[in-house]
């Protein structure tokens, strides 16, 4: 029950101003894990449950909060793309719910497609046919609620940058780290290169839309993005990345036992968890291993050489908006465990879905974040205007042709 | 603190070896510059110093590099990391994090520095390149003058006793460049870091350099002593080897010491022909009244080329040129002569073949684009006539590739009007647009999709709807010896700017438009495009060229219309603003000054008469 840490109220007896957010910078920045855990709480939550009400409050809190608190930066323009994905997503269930059927039994016959009629192996298998409010409904709110999923994803994407995430990692793993990240820029690159060649297309006087165009573009582009791929490789190369500290033979071996031994335990223990005959020994097993590969992860870092530059702090700030995820999760879980026809509408027989109202108060905690996290500057308005002290340059053409005698 | 011992890199694939015997020593704290045509190894040199070459690019390396008594067999680039900072021809290839402050502690992290100790560095290197309002902007949002400061700040930061840096202000407008060097001189005076730069535009920095490497030759030596004898070098030094001046200046201060008796000799000669009567008589000419003046343009200055424009009558040319555009379409639709030089503004539909030849082939009213909350452009007007060649110049970022995209429809006004040839270019199609204006983008690479030259011009043909072999002809023509087989990427930057060039040149634009042409061209490159693109605008081609290399808007710029923060700040013909502006003004302009003259060659030709 980590709903208000008491690190929040200890803040409190001060000053209005004291509590009022503030402007992001670089020494205040909220930790990415902090954001990560508000929206895995509200998944959780939205994972909970099927009323279209409480989803579309759950979504509504994470976009308020994104809209209060994202900044400029290229990786927080993401979250519109989710939103897509899970409208995008909600339509495909519907699609297939129509197409497909659905083994929801309903009486509202809505209308009837033309049945496509299958082979005998394909029995059990539907296409076409009569189509129920009943199933459209339930595949509606099914839609929804993994629509809700990947926009509480979206959200701690567009908020937390995904490479200062990378930092709070382990050492022996940052290097892995890296590279995902860095295999990561290569999607949005592969876009920018897209978008340029289709707007060049035009210079050739071809049209730029078009499966024709995209192919013809394709190869280029591709080239384009392996070169650049090679050139960061080169440059990670030349700036020192992989280096590495020497380190006994002894401390190297023992790092390999246990990260291997640790990973195996964790395997091993994990089929004893989930196989029927095996709970005696799953659990010690589990956690030792656990233990071995953590210790083997720490051993490995001492090979590592690098040192961090001002990794984000967890402070009370991060706790708040951390602690307000979870909450969320909880409370819907907790409120909702009372009234679980509230959480699962009904679809058979149909009925109008209710907001239950304690589930619905316990998603408002998520919204906490809108107002306990720094508040990101306002976008400079001439991003692409030099930074160099070059406007006074304009103004001198301008006196010195006055000034000057024509030639 | 450098040495090359007897060293040769051979690449696979390749007859001759890239590098041969080359034996060097460079002392510490030197500011060491390399000259040389493209293609003789100024960049495997380079990277021989930091590494990366043999151990990343391939190849084999014969000899011993030694860096500071490391050998470079022995320790990969990683392991010289401490030693030597690299930045490479394109920044934003060299950046791994994606904020300003974690792209400038990279490097030290790498190296397990104390996190106190690169908190300071941090805020040093901020300020010593004045990044620090920008310290937490994503790297995508800059300028390239910035992001290039970004890069050379990035290794900066860990300390290297060596810099190797190739082409650091080729990208960048000419304060920025002066920023990036004056930023170099500190670090060479004051910390007495060692710098190796390869750079193409010499006139920015042969006055810093402490000593130049000249390739092929390999030849080490104090810049007064290799310039008086290099192929490649600045109009300073081009200046000073015409008149004889002894000791050869290298910097517009020296020259101007050493200048008096010339201006006094030029000054009983007549002023260069100004270059807005060039542009006048151009467009006055009747339509094809300058083919002509393509067959003498082999090295006209403006004022000749107006000559020629004004003088020759129309002469029947025997076969295609790619100085000459042809009055009729092969294919296609009525629009052939509304091309053919300036159409009024107001024939609208496209189809008028009612030309006026005064009318301006280009009229940009008002025009504002907006991107999102950004303002690129704001109430710009501008016009240009038929055969005139304007220099758009400016700092990087104030609007001049949007002008351009706007002028090629690839923009789209958020107000004002644009007309080329009486048409609306973002309106229009495309493949009707292409016979009226033609864009070489600022990566050429972007126009070229085939994988060989011949496919590629196939491909040109079938969409302009010329004649089958047009634009093989053009790129003959363009760039001489060029195999039907090569593949587009193995050519050079200036080769390649050729064939899209020729690709563009294939729908007979009678606007065309080049953004930032002489990026990466060596001095012999640009003296081609120079040529072609002066015989060009003699047929009435009118040309727009954003360009921040002065020297090239001084040769060939009738008119020079500086944009600023998205505005125009002046407009006007080349000597007027030119000279005007410090900024702007091209070297012998500075030498010469309240003398009009701008080029080399106008000196040289006033000389001889």
């Amino acid at each position: 029950m980590t709903a208000r840490p008491p690190a929040g109220q200890a803040e409190a007896p001060g000053p209005a101003a004291r509590l009022r957010a503030p402007a992001a910078t670089r020494a205040n920045a909220l930790h990415p894990g902090a954001w990560w855990l508000w929206a895995l709480g509200l998944a959780v939550a939205a994972s909970r449950t099927t009323n279209p009400l409480l989803l579309g409050l759950i979504v509504g809190v994470a976009g308020y909060v994104v809209a209060a608190r994202r900044t400029d930066a290229p990786w927080a323009r993401s979250y519109g793309a989710f939103v897509k994905l899970g409208l995008f997503v909600v339509g495909l269930r519907v699609l297939f719910s129509l197409l497909l059927g659905s083994p929801i039994p309903g009486s509202h016959p809505l209308f009837t497609l033309p049945e496509v009629p299958l082979p005998d192996w394909a029995q059990g298998i539907r296409f076409g046919g009569r189509v129920t409010a009943e199933q459209l409904l339930f595949a509606l709110y099914d839609g929804l609620k993994l629509a809700a999923l990947l926009i509480c994803v979206g959200a701690a994407n567009a908020l937390a940058n995904p490479s200062r995430l990378l930092k709070s990692l382990p050492g022996a793993l940052y290097e892995a780290g890296v590279a995902v990240v860095v295999a990561m820029t290569f999607a949005p690159n592969l876009v920018a290169d897209v978008v340029r060649l289709r707007t060049a297309r035009r210079l050739r006087g071809r049209p730029a839309g078009g499966v024709r165009a995209l192919l013809q573009i394709g190869l280029p582009v591709i080239e384009g993005a392996l070169e650049r791929s090679v050139a960061v490789a080169a440059s990670m190369d030349a700036r020192g990345y992989g280096r590495t500290a020497q380190v006994p033979p002894a401390v190297r071996r023992t790092t390999n036992a246990l990260t291997l031994g640790g990973l195996l335990g964790v395997c091993a223990g994990s089929y004893g968890l989930l196989a029927a005959q095996g709970a005696g020994y799953g659990l010690p097993l589990c956690v030792a291993g656990l233990v071995a590969a953590v210790a083997g992860l720490r051993l490995g870092g001492r090979r590592a050489v690098r040192t961090r530059y001002r990794p984000d702090r967890w402070g009370v700030r991060a706790w708040l908006v951390a602690g307000s995820g979870v909450a969320v999760a909880v409370l819907v879980i907790r409120t909702g465990a009372a009234v679980p026809e509230a959480l699962h509408p009904g679809v058979v027989p149909l009925e109008a879905p209710a907001l239950p109202v304690w589930p619905a108060v316990s998603v408002l905690v998520g919204l906490l974040p809108a107002f306990v996290a720094p508040v990101p500057p306002v976008a400079p308005t001439a991003p692409a205007a030099g930074g160099s002290p070059a406007p006074k340059d304009v103004r001198d053409v301008d006196e010195a042709r006055k000034e000057s005698p024509r030639p | 603190m450098i040495r090359f011992e007897n060293v040769s890199v051979a690449y696979d694939g390749e007859a001759e070896p890239t590098l041969k015997n080359v034996d060097l020593t460079v002392p510490e704290g030197e500011l060491v510059l390399l000259v040389g045509p493209s293609g003789v190894g100024k960049s495997t040199l380079l990277g021989a110093v930091s590494g990366l070459v043999p151990h990343f690019t391939g190849g084999t390396l014969s000899g011993r590099v030694t860096v500071d008594g490391r050998d470079t067999r022995t320790h990969p680039p990683r392991e010289l990391a401490d030693l030597v900072g690299t930045v490479g021809q394109d920044p934003a290839a060299h950046f791994v994090t994606d904020t300003v402050e974690d792209e400038l502690a990279y490097g030290m992290e790498s190296l397990g520095l104390a996190p106190s100790v690169m908190r300071r560095r941090v805020e040093e290197t901020l300020d010593l390149l004045g990044l620090a309002e920008l310290r937490d902007r994503p790297i995508a949002t800059l300028s390239g003058g910035q992001q290039q400061r970004v890069a050379i700040g990035s290794v900066l930061t860990p300390h290297p006793k060596v810099l190797v840096l190739d082409e650091p202000t080729s990208a960048l407008d000419p304060s920025a460049a002066e920023d990036v060097l004056a930023v170099l001189q500190r670090l060479v005076h004051d910390l007495g870091t060692t710098v190796l730069m390869a750079e193409h535009r010499l006139e920015r920095v042969v006055q810093y350099a402490d000593q130049v490497l000249l390739l092929p030759e390999a030849v080490l030596g104090p810049p007064a002593e290799i310039m008086s004898v290099s192929p490649v070098h600045p109009p300073v030094v081009a200046l000073g080897r015409l008149a004889g001046w002894s000791p050869l200046p290298l910097s517009v201060r020296d020259a101007r010491r050493a200048s008096d008796p010339l201006k006094a000799r030029l000054s009983r000669s007549p002023a260069p022909a100004p270059a807005g009567a060039a542009a006048g008589a151009a467009a006055a000419a009747p339509v094809g009244a300058a083919a002509g003046a393509a067959r003498q343009a082999v090295d006209p200055g403006p004022g000749a080329a107006a000559v020629g424009a004004g003088a020759v009558a129309e002469a029947p040319v025997p076969r295609f040129s790619l100085f000459r555009r042809r009055r009729t379409r092969p294919v296609g639709t009525a629009t052939a002569t509304a091309a053919g030089t300036g159409t009024g503004t107001g024939t609208g539909t496209g189809t008028g073949t009612a030309a006026s030849p005064a009318g301006p082939l280009v009229s940009v009213d008002r025009l504002a684009v907006r991107r999102g909350r950004v303002e690129a452009l704001r109430q710009v007007t501008v016009r240009v006539a038929a055969g005139e060649t304007v220099a758009l110049m400016g700092r990087n970022g104030a609007g001049k590739s949007t002008l351009l995209g706007a002028l090629v429809g690839m923009v789209a006004p958020t107000g004002g009007r644009v007309r080329v040839a009486g048409l609306t270019p973002h309106t229009t199609d495309p493949r009707e647009l292409i016979r009226h204006v033609g864009l070489v983008p600022q990566e050429p690479r972007d126009l070229l999709y085939a994988d060989t030259v011949a496919a590629e011009c196939a491909a040109a043909d079938a969409d302009a709807g010329a004649a089958p072999g047009t634009c093989r002809e053009l790129v003959s023509e363009l760039l001489p010896g060029v195999a039907d087989g090569t593949h587009p990427r193995d050519l050079s930057e200036g080769q390649r700017l050729a064939l899209a060039l020729a690709v563009v040149l294939t729908a007979r634009p009678p606007l065309l438009l080049l953004d930032e042409p002489t990026r990466g061209l060596d001095y012999a490159a640009k003296a081609r495009l120079v040529t072609h693109l002066r015989a060009l605008a003699a047929d009435g081609h009118a040309i727009v060229l954003a360009t921040h290399d002065v020297e090239l808007a001084a040769e060939l710029a009738h008119r020079v219309v500086i944009v600023a923060g998205g505005e125009v700040v002046a407009d006007g013909p080349t000597a007027e603003v030119v000279v005007s502006s410090p900024a702007f003004s091209p070297q012998v302009a500075k030498i010469l000054a309240p003398e009009p003259w701008l080029t080399v060659e106008q000196v040289q030709e006033a000389l001889r008469a």
